[in-house]
């Protein structure tokens, strides 16, 4: 029995990679997601957090139903991505949005573009029109609705991608890291449309990055390492473990890391701070 | 190996409807043996800019020189300085194709007419250097993780012995450990084989952690050149053209609005430490291991 109430659910979801010889026979197998439950209420932002290799984007492929669980069950919005009848419905549920731009983008007009999805799932063209409109406000493109993809910087491409998605109206978006590529301007610009999305559209946002300072204002955060969850909380939980984190290849905010050497050098410095104002405050008020 | 750039321009697409003129009036001068980090936003002319060092592209204006010899005179031998000045692209393991990993980091000295022999002799020297154990030298290189594969892919340039690398975004898509972990490997190679390493990158808390000095650019033009720190007091010009500085000096600068009379000009969390550990100790802010330490020296006179 699927819960409703979940947004994305997963039980003991096992997936694994097979190594094959020249000759396509198998010669061994790779576990990249071992036994994961996970239970992603709607309306949050989550962040997943993992070190190369750990098994992030092989189970974020698995809530589009782009890959199947080999054992296990994923459920997207109550349906279970197994069960091949609803393919389009777990498709239409939770859009997804890669780490390259470049490979994003077909259409040779902005407009063009984000509306191919919905053109897709058959929306009468008036509703295309006005989704496409929307969706472009939504990321804070519509000045560019008329301008050539190509000729749109990084952060810019990556906007025209997320709105490309959200003009399907998914329940839920998945952003495999959106910002690895782009420089600390696209970076924001990135970063603001997808709050935004949150915010106003109230779609449920699954950002996986290796940028700590992404992560901040997420609802919940999980840590993935060799296929496992292995830690789980809020941005102030987990980065309050900074040891533990490098341990599993990870890093904390710059600001938290100065926190947590001061605090190291005897200072009375609380755990888990993440912003530079809270940082400020706590040094000005030790006396 | 110096490089000096004298007035260079580059012009895409010249006399078409898509010209670009992406440099313009670049005058650098990189001496032996330091380490550069170039920052600007995407489209700045970064990538332009050091595909010049090599002459991979020719300049529409100006002059490049190396060691002194202008490399655009009739018989200047291009091919031997694309093997002095090493250029690892970013995503560099695209570029990986060999059956394992050993032929593909002798690819690039086979192809400068080396020995078989000397070829192996290279191809370790530089899997060592990038600290790949040996282990995976006849594994596919598509079999390895991403961290590995850039470091078979950096491995490839390094068999070449260039004396100059440049590195565009070498740590892009890598995890933090990743991303110390190459970057650690480089300032190495650079301390040991005193080579000149210019590294393209986006992070400003890594340039501010490694490199000696910063260029930026932005347009087209350098906009700043000089140390991590002379270049990150210009925050808010670097604000303006899309860049920022690193974390902790917007701290050190929030602190002194405070009231707080550090020095604004840290720019590595360990240099912010430093400074804050300092200040406060000077307001007599003790740390607790101090402070007890402190009551207890002043206890014992009266012992």
């Amino acid at each position: 029995m699927s819960r409703l109430a979940d947004m994305i659910r997963t039980k003991k979801l096992v997936f694994e990679y097979e190594k094959r010889d020249e000759e396509g026979n198998v010669i061994g197998k790779h576990r990249a997601i071992d036994e994961v439950d996970m239970e992603i209420q709607p309306g949050q932002f989550i962040a997943i957090l993992g070190h190369n290799g750990s098994g992030k984007s092989t189970l974020a492929k698995h809530m589009n139903a782009i890959l199947l669980p080999e054992s296990g069950t994923m459920w997207v919005d109550g349906k279970d991505t197994s069960d091949l009848s609803h393919l389009w419905e777990v498709r239409q549920s939770a859009g997804m949005v890669f780490q390259n731009p470049d490979n994003q983008i077909i259409g040779t007009v902005v407009e063009e573009d984000v509306g191919f999805g919905p053109e897709n799932l058959g929306v009468p063209t008036d509703e295309i029109w006005k989704r496409v409109e929307e969706s472009l406000s939504a990321v804070g493109m519509i000045e560019y609705r008329h301008h050539s993809p190509n000729k749109l910087s990084g952060g810019q491409k990556q906007r025209v991608a997320i709105a490309g998605v959200v003009a399907m109206h998914p329940k839920c978006i998945v952003l495999d890291e959106p910002t690895a590529m782009l420089d600390p301007n696209g970076r924001k610009e990135v970063l603001r449309a997808v709050q935004g999305l949150r915010e106003r559209e109230r779609i449920t946002v699954i950002l996986i990055t290796h940028y700590m300072e992404e992560v901040i204002e997420a609802d919940q955060v999980f840590v993935m390492d060799q296929g496992h969850i292995v830690m789980q909380g809020t941005p102030k939980e987990v980065f309050s473990q900074v040891e533990t984190l490098k341990k599993y290849r990870l890093d904390v905010p710059q600001v938290t890391m100065l926190a947590y050497e001061l605090q190291q050098r005897g200072f009375s410095i609380p755990d888990g701070i993440l912003r530079k104002e809270e940082l400020v405050d706590v040094l000005c008020q030790l006396n | 190996m110096s490089i000096k750039l004298e007035h260079v321009g580059y012009v895409y697409s010249q006399g078409t409807a898509y010209e670009k003129h992406a440099l313009k009036d670049v005058n650098l001068e990189i001496g032996d043996g330091q380490f550069i980090g170039v920052i600007g936003h995407t489209g700045s002319g970064k990538s332009t800019m050091i595909q010049h060092l090599n002459g991979l592209l020719k300049a529409t204006e100006g002059t490049v020189y190396v060691n002194g010899e202008n490399i655009y005179a009739d018989g200047y031998d291009l091919k031997s300085l694309r093997t002095k000045v090493g250029l690892v692209f970013q995503y560099p393991e695209h570029q990986l194709f060999e059956v394992d990993v050993i032929s593909d980091v002798c690819f690039g000295p086979k192809n400068q007419g080396c020995s078989q022999e000397e070829c192996l002799e290279r191809a370790r020297e530089a899997l060592q250097l990038v600290g790949l154990p040996e282990k995976y030298y006849k594994e596919s290189p598509f079999d390895l993780s991403g961290g590995q594969k850039r470091r078979v892919a950096i491995a490839g340039v390094l068999a070449m012995k260039p004396e100059v690398l440049v590195l565009d975004e070498p740590t892009a898509g890598l995890d933090p450990k990743g991303r110390d972990e190459i970057l650690d490997q480089i300032l190495l190679l650079k301390k040991e084989l005193h080579m000149t390493v210019i590294l393209v990158s986006h992070s400003m808390e890594d340039v501010a952690k490694y490199v000696e000095r910063i260029i930026v650019m932005d347009k087209g033009k350098v906009m700043l050149d000089g140390s991590p720190k002379e270049v990150f007091s210009h925050y808010k010009e670097l604000e303006q053209v899309g860049l920022a500085a690193p974390q902790v000096t917007y701290i050190m600068h929030e602190l002194a609005a405070h009231g707080l009379p550090v020095r604004t000009d840290a720019t590595t969390v360990e240099e912010a430490a430093d400074e804050i550990t300092r200040c406060l100790e000077e307001r007599k802010i003790l740390p607790a291991e101090k402070n007890i330490l402190q009551a207890a020296q002043q206890k014992q006179p009266e012992a």
